[in-house]
């Protein structure tokens, strides 16, 4: 790749008090990609989002936007980036068009071509009706695309997405994936945290999975997946059957370590998913003699991906991340 | 969507610093003023509260408070009612920049390529704009209760000025205050605590001399009692300060300006550095 990464860290490091948010950090991003980062709350997701967008300074390390240091260069770093953090920074009394005309004028457009793309935005993420309404009638959902509207109107070419759906409903989510996705067609470069692997999944080329600070695993979704059993199928035994013969019968589906609850005489098997295997689980049951009340095949999890790539659920890493995370506030 | 659509012509940046400066400044004081316009009960600091104010020292405890050298005390109030109403504006600036940093609108507006000494200043104009009306409302309802001006145009200009000055200082302090403090809530107290006592201890509504003798030098050094004894002079109206030793007393307008610049000299890169550095 010949071409300046849209952006690179390198041994990114950050602390709040004693707590390492961040600790040694890598990362490139090709342009025009859709990059995750997923991680537990306090993985340092959020940390690394605001050194880039050039609101943090890092303790060591050092990152480049478009091939400028973001410490450094971060005037220049401005004039290229759009943010979109957790909360929706809007001003609640203004209408939403004055916060997109603001937001504008701020980001050095004139008041004609702020108006202009004000009024663009506003048709495309579908707020024209409420456009001379305040922001603090707005829904949750509309929020978010005002907020992401606001971040588009300077027009950046690369573009931080800090968790863009948390908290939203899955119809309000969904919207937001469509816009996402109209985003990347338009050739900006996006880089976004998410807690939700599927979120990862339906939108990033790559994927970084962060834990403690740091990268733990790197590619695409279907690698990712692929390395953690994407799917995991639970089975529900009848009365008579024995645990040990269908663990044993499953053990050639299995992509990891089978996981019996022998009280509720469940079985929980990561598989790598391929068409008809919930027939073949079934068959191979049947043969073995073991007979089954119930079957679910769900997707792999946020869970189930740190318990295979850390050991430890994402639980005990979100108790951590708490603390890093109230360091934080204190900080700021 | 990309770069490309735009056009030379729809970017300000070929323009200098202080154009870009001038041009955030206006962008977000305009912010603050429509914000008002939706919520005129924000502006109750110093519309009402000055009135209740007014009126309640004139006919409640006025009667009461005897003016050293003799004079009407409606016209003695209103000079230290002008500066107590200026003044207790800072909170209120301590609570809209409390508010703003504990939203993620300050971190866009980090986030964006825009003078970062605008958004404090934006603040303090349009507060300075709310103490104009502050001004006049303590002037009206002064005329309302008998309050007259015995001298020329340009002393009242001066007046009221430099009574604006001394507002003005006031606001950056409270722009320090608000970016000190974690909630909208301690700012309001912090504000309480701090604003209480400096309109009180001052010889803004009664006159120092009646106070105890450990007290006076504190009052007579208060900001408060220089702004109150420049204004009834200026003003024409009595001014016991007249008789007092003390420096302040006796050079009420130098010391307002003296200790306005110097809130200023201190408060206002305070309250820029404050911005730079938080949360970095």
């Amino acid at each position: 790749m010949s071409e300046t990464p849209a952006i690179e860290a390198e041994g990114l490091v950050k602390h709040y008090g004693k707590t390492k948010a961040l600790d040694g950090l890598d990362l490139t991003v090709g342009q025009r990609t859709v990059y995750g980062l997923l991680g537990p709350n306090g993985a340092g997701k959020t940390t690394a989002v605001r050194i880039l967008a050039t609101l943090l300074r890092p303790d060591g390390g050092r990152a480049r936007v478009d091939g400028h240091d973001v410490v450094a260069e971060a005037a220049v770093v401005r004039r290229t980036i759009g943010l979109t953090g957790q909360y929706a920074a809007l001003d609640e009394y203004l209408t939403g068009r004055s916060n997109l005309v603001m937001v504008g004028r701020l980001s050095r457009l004139t008041t004609r071509a702020a108006t202009r793309r004000a009024d663009e935005l506003l048709e495309r993420f579908g707020l024209a009706e409420a456009a001379t309404r305040a922001v603090k009638t707005y829904s949750g959902g509309m929020r978010r695309r005002l907020d992401l509207a606001a971040s588009l109107i300077g027009h950046p070419s690369v573009l931080f997405l800090d968790e863009p759906t948390t908290g939203l409903d899955p119809s309000a989510r969904a919207l937001m994936w469509d816009i996402v996705r109209e985003l990347v067609a338009d050739g900006t470069t996006l880089l976004l945290t998410t807690q939700y692997l599927d979120e990862a999944d339906q939108l990033a080329d790559r994927i970084a999975v962060i834990d403690g600070g740091k990268v733990i695993a790197e590619g695409t979704p279907t690698a990712l997946k692929a390395s953690v059993g994407g799917q995991r199928v639970l089975l529900t035994l009848a009365e008579a059957s024995d645990i040990a013969i269908a663990v044993k019968a499953l053990q050639p589906f299995a992509a990891g370590s089978i996981i019996p609850n022998v009280g509720n005489r469940l079985l929980e098997v990561p598989v790598i998913a391929t068409d008809g295997l919930a027939t073949e689980v079934l068959r191979a049951l049947d043969a073995a003699g073991v007979r089954v009340s119930d079957i679910a095949v769900r997707s792999a999890s946020l869970d189930d991906v740190f318990l295979t790539l850390t050991g430890h659920a994402a639980e005990a890493a979100d108790e951590d991340d708490d603390k890093a995370e109230l360091a934080e506030e204190a900080a700021v | 969507m990309t770069a490309a659509t735009l056009s030379a012509a729809d970017l300000t940046t070929g323009r200098g610093s202080l154009a870009q400066f001038l041009n955030d400044v206006w962008v977000l004081t305009k912010r603050s003023i429509a914000r008002i316009r939706r919520e005129p009960e924000t502006l109750s600091e110093v519309t009402i509260q000055p009135v209740m104010f007014v009126l309640m020292f004139a006919y409640v405890f006025g009667g009461a408070i005897a003016i050293p050298g003799g004079g009407n005390y409606h016209e003695y109030l209103i000079g230290g009612m002008l500066g107590m109403s200026l003044a207790q504006t800072a909170p209120g600036t301590a609570v809209a920049v409390v508010s703003d940093m504990s939203t993620g609108l300050i971190d866009r507006f980090r986030s964006l390529p825009m003078s970062r000494a605008a958004v404090l200043t934006a603040r303090t104009i349009a507060d300075l704009l709310t103490q104009v009306i502050g001004a006049a409302v303590v002037a009206g309802v002064g005329l309302a209760i008998g309050w007259r001006v015995h001298t020329g145009p340009g002393d009242v200009i001066e007046a009221f000025a430099l009574a604006l000055l001394f507002g003005y200082a006031f606001t950056w302090a409270g722009v320090c205050l608000g970016m000190v403090l974690r909630s909208p809530e301690a700012a309001q107290q912090t504000g309480f605590i701090i604003f209480l006592p400096l309109t009180f201890i001052s010889s803004a509504f009664v006159p120092t001399q009646g106070m105890p003798g450990w007290l006076q030098p504190i009052a007579e050094w208060n900001p408060m009692s220089s702004l109150a004894a420049a204004c009834r002079q200026l003003f024409g109206n009595p001014n016991p300060a007249a008789l007092v030793d003390a420096w302040p007393a006796q050079h009420a307008e130098l010391a307002v300006i003296c200790w306005s610049l110097g809130m200023l000299a201190v408060f206002a890169p305070l309250a820029v550095h404050l911005y730079r550095n938080k949360g970095r």
